[in-house]
Order: structure tokens, then C-alpha cells, then sequence
């Protein structure tokens, strides 16, 4: 297991930890729309994680709501390639309610066509974790600090 | 295009050619038999084809014009067309017995005629 993979749902560390090791993917968010982080590889500060999971959130409900203006099923997946970097998110649905995936990699390491290849088998990986059954759990805002701080103190190992 | 790949896959025992952006390992053109995963061979093959281009580049070697990768079931044979780094790999999946000199010519006649 990479040190730098953490989960706050454990079903999500293995399939994880195999799409870092095969994609060479940077940076991951396991996310759900709402932008609470169930895993993450490669960050180093909550600060970055709560950012990046909340563009990646607000991403989400944008490209959502363009898409739902079109007319059209919301997009699977979205892609940007800078000069050295890339970045893929993607969403799917598992029993736990839908899933949002960020990954960052960079170009000198890995690639678009290596990143979707492998992101298809993480997103199986985590169809066939994910708890069965599993109502997905609403977290309250009278909670939500208490629920982030936890949430962060998992991903960091504190 | 596909005429370009017409060229690799008239040659008995190939299985399917594909035209692959080095950059991102995408898919641009494919004619490939059932059974094959076009998006992972493409997706590995650049991810190949730029360690390669590294290495070589690190001994010195300049940039490779033909790569010949031999399995026990099949063979992938790779032309890193123009500049590889930006550039198209023209990729041919074979059987492991194919005449390999009739398909590297074809693959640099391919690589020719795209780009």
C-alpha cells in the first residue's frame, strides 16, 4: 500500500491503491458530489484536499446542470491537459450512491488513454466493493465540522 | 487513414493495426479483430513507446524508428511516426509467427503515408 493513500471508507483503499500504482497518477479524490472525500492519494495538506474536492464538487453540478440544459444524460467523464499536467474526473454510480473520481497526473508519467484504461477498472473495483444495501449516510450541517475535521484526520493519518 | 492501415492489415498473420496519439495514448484510427482491447494496446504502447523514448534518448541512442516487442502469443510492432513525442505511433498487433520484415515495412510505408 502506498503511505501517501488514505481512506475514510475502507472498501475504497484496495481498488485505490491498484489504480495509483497502475495509472501513475499524482493526485486522487474518491469523492462524492456533495464534495465529502472517501479516499485520497498523494496530497499532503487537508487544505488541498478540501479544495480540490470542492471545485471538483462544484464541477460536478456545473457540467450536471449543462448537461441537463442540454438535454442530455450527465457527461461521464471530463478532461484538461495543460503543457505538463492533466487532470481527468469522472463520476459513476455504485451502491453507495453516485461516485465522483480527480485524478492529476502528470505528462511526462502517464496519459490520458493510461488514466481512462485504468480508471475503468477502478470504478468496477469499486462497484464490486461497495457496501450492499448501504443507505448513503446524510450528514447534517449542525455536523459538518465535526464529520470534515474527522474526515481529514482519517485521510492524514493524525 | 485507413487506408494507411489497409497497408499493415492485408499482411497475413496481423491482427489489427491502429494509428495511436503518443501524447495522450488515444485511439485515432483502428481496424483491429474481434477480441482486441484497442484502447489498453494503445494506451500501453505510448506510455511505451515515451519511457523508450527516454531511455534511448539517455544512451544516447537518438530516437528510435521501429520497435518489435515479442510475446509468447502475439507480437506488438510499433513506428513512432515524426517527432514521437507530439507525434502518431503507428501500432500493429500479430500473430507471433507474422513475417516481421513484411510488417515493419508496412508500418513505415503507413507512418509515411499519415504523416
Amino acid at each position: 500500500m502506498s503511505p501517501h493513500t488514505r481512506a475514510v471508507e475502507s472498501w475504497t483503499l484496495q481498488p485505490l491503491t491498484d489504480f495509483v500504482r497502475e495509472s501513475s497518477v499524482r493526485l486522487v479524490l474518491v469523492l462524492t458530489p456533495a464534495g465529502q472525500v472517501l479516499a485520497q492519494s498523494g496530497f499532503s495538506r487537508a487544505v488541498d484536499v478540501m479544495s480540490a474536492a470542492a471545485l471538483a464538487a462544484a464541477i460536478v453540478a456545473s457540467t450536471g446542470e449543462l448537461a441537463r440544459q442540454l438535454k442530455q444524460p450527465p457527461f461521464a467523464a471530463l478532461s484538461h491537459q495543460g503543457p505538463k499536467n492533466g487532470f481527468f474526473l469522472a463520476t459513476f454510480a455504485t451502491e453507495r450512491g453516485t461516485l465522483a473520481v480527480l485524478a492529476v497526473y502528470d505528462l511526462d508519467v502517464s496519459s490520458l488513454g493510461l488514466v481512462q484504461l485504468f480508471y475503468e477498472q477502478l470504478a468496477a473495483d469499486l462497484k464490486a466493493a461497495s457496501p450492499k444495501g448501504a443507505a448513503q449516510k446524510q450528514v447534517l450541517a449542525a455536523d459538518f465540522e465535526r464529520e470534515l475535521t474527522d474526515s481529514l484526520n482519517t485521510l492524514f493519518g493524525r | 487513414m485507413s487506408a494507411a492501415l489497409d497497408l499493415i492489415t492485408r499482411v497475413r498473420g496481423v491482427r489489427g493495426a491502429m494509428l495511436v496519439s503518443a501524447e495522450d495514448g488515444l485511439i485515432v484510427a483502428e481496424q483491429l479483430m474481434e477480441g482486441i482491447k484497442g484502447s489498453a494496446v494503445a494506451a500501453l504502447a505510448a506510455s511505451l513507446a515515451g519511457k523508450l523514448r527516454r531511455a534511448m534518448g539517455a544512451a544516447g541512442t537518438g530516437t528510435s524508428v521501429f520497435w518489435h516487442l515479442q510475446a509468447e502469443q502475439g507480437a506488438l510492432l510499433v513506428v513512432p511516426g515524426g517527432n514521437s513525442e507530439g507525434g502518431i505511433l503507428v501500432v500493429a498487433v500479430a500473430e507471433p509467427d507474422v513475417n516481421i520484415g513484411l510488417v515493419r515495412l508496412e508500418l513505415l510505408r503507413a507512418a509515411a503515408a499519415v504523416i
